[in-house]
């Protein structure tokens, strides 16, 4: 049995980052509350196949790097109340990641 | 609460001469939703055909079920006192909750170490994603509109909500359980607790610890 085909990882752990904003039909996994906002890849998961897909028990492929991101809470919400060091970190798909601005 | 108006179809005081009793509780508790239709014909057909049997479903709801925090915790207090094990942990989390032979199933474990300069949180925004394996069934908060919007937006006031207090010297990390991930929060050890076994620390540790909303508290001395 030949493994299921994946698409090879672009990004690293450090690397910048920034979600697509995009607002595509059907089912998607992720948050609208980062979409267009610029992150750090934290770690790569692996790859899995692609839930906008397996939703409509399509095979998932090619299936798709999935990396922890960091966000910085201050950049997300414009009235976040704590310190700037507090963070979210979310998982998403490559296809929704572009190279984010070095910094 | 009120009653039908001509529940007996005649008009009188509602005395019987005992004590006022409180209103009967519907005999379905429960209404079957478009889903819920679709879930019992499916299962029904699955069954008439053979594929699989009313015992196979409730013993996959039975070990469910059997599922608990106990599991989480027996893996926290063993990182607690077992320094190699806590790094194999965090290695690799799968291969170390086998160890203990606890199942990981499908999902990638992923542990996050609470320390004096990050506290971490788990929510799942989209749904409910929930480390079950090892915690069970996720209490109804966790699951609720609110909680999974206010953890990413304002997880400050939510943690003291649960009675946590985040110095802003620390950084609170959030965790959104997106997709292929789950998240068990590896809660500190609190000080007082040096001479306690692995069992007895196991005992301490909540489930609430282990989504990251409280801490784990050392029992009491001198408590009841």
């Amino acid at each position: 049995m030949t493994a299921p085909e994946a698409a090879a990882p672009r990004f690293r752990p450090g690397d910048p980052v920034r979600v697509r904003f995009a607002d595509p039909p059907g089912h998607i996994r992720t948050p609208w509350y980062i979409r267009g906002h610029a992150g750090v890849v934290e770690r790569l998961c692996g790859t899995f196949g692609n839930p906008e897909e397996l939703a409509y028990n399509r095979p998932g492929t090619p299936r798709q790097p999935l990396y922890r991101v960091r966000f910085r809470q201050d950049q997300l919400w414009r009235d976040y109340r704590g310190p700037a060091s507090d963070t979210v970190e979310v998982e998403i798909f490559q296809h929704w990641l572009e190279p984010g601005d070095a910094r | 609460m009120t009653a039908p108006a001509e529940p007996h179809g005649h008009d009188h005081p509602h005395e019987h001469g005992h004590a006022p009793h409180p209103p009967a509780r519907p005999d379905t508790d429960d209404t079957l939703t478009y889903y819920k239709a679709m879930e019992v014909a499916v299962r029904e057909l699955l069954i008439e055909k053979g594929v699989i049997s009313a015992d196979d479903v409730r013993r996959a709801i039975e070990a469910m079920d059997a599922r608990s925090p106990a599991q989480g915790a027996r893996i926290v207090a063993r990182a607690w006192t077992d320094p190699a094990y806590k790094a194999r942990l965090l290695a690799d989390p799968n291969a170390a909750i086998l160890e203990l032979g606890i199942e990981p199933g499908v999902y990638k474990l992923v542990v996050l170490e609470n320390t004096p300069r990050v506290h971490n949180l788990v929510v799942c925004t989209l749904c409910s994603c929930y480390p079950r394996g090892v915690l069970g069934l996720p209490p109804d908060w966790y699951k609720s509109r609110a909680y999974r919007s206010r953890a990413v937006h304002e997880p400050r006031a939510v943690l003291r909500e649960f009675g946590t207090e985040v110095l802003d010297s620390v950084e609170v990390r959030v965790h959104d359980s997106t997709a292929d991930m789950r998240y068990l929060v590896l809660p500190e050890r609190p000080a007082g607790t040096e001479d306690l076994s692995a069992s007895e620390l196991a005992e301490l540790v909540t489930r609430d610890s282990m989504i990251g909303v409280a801490r784990v508290r050392a029992p009491s001395r001198g408590g009841a």
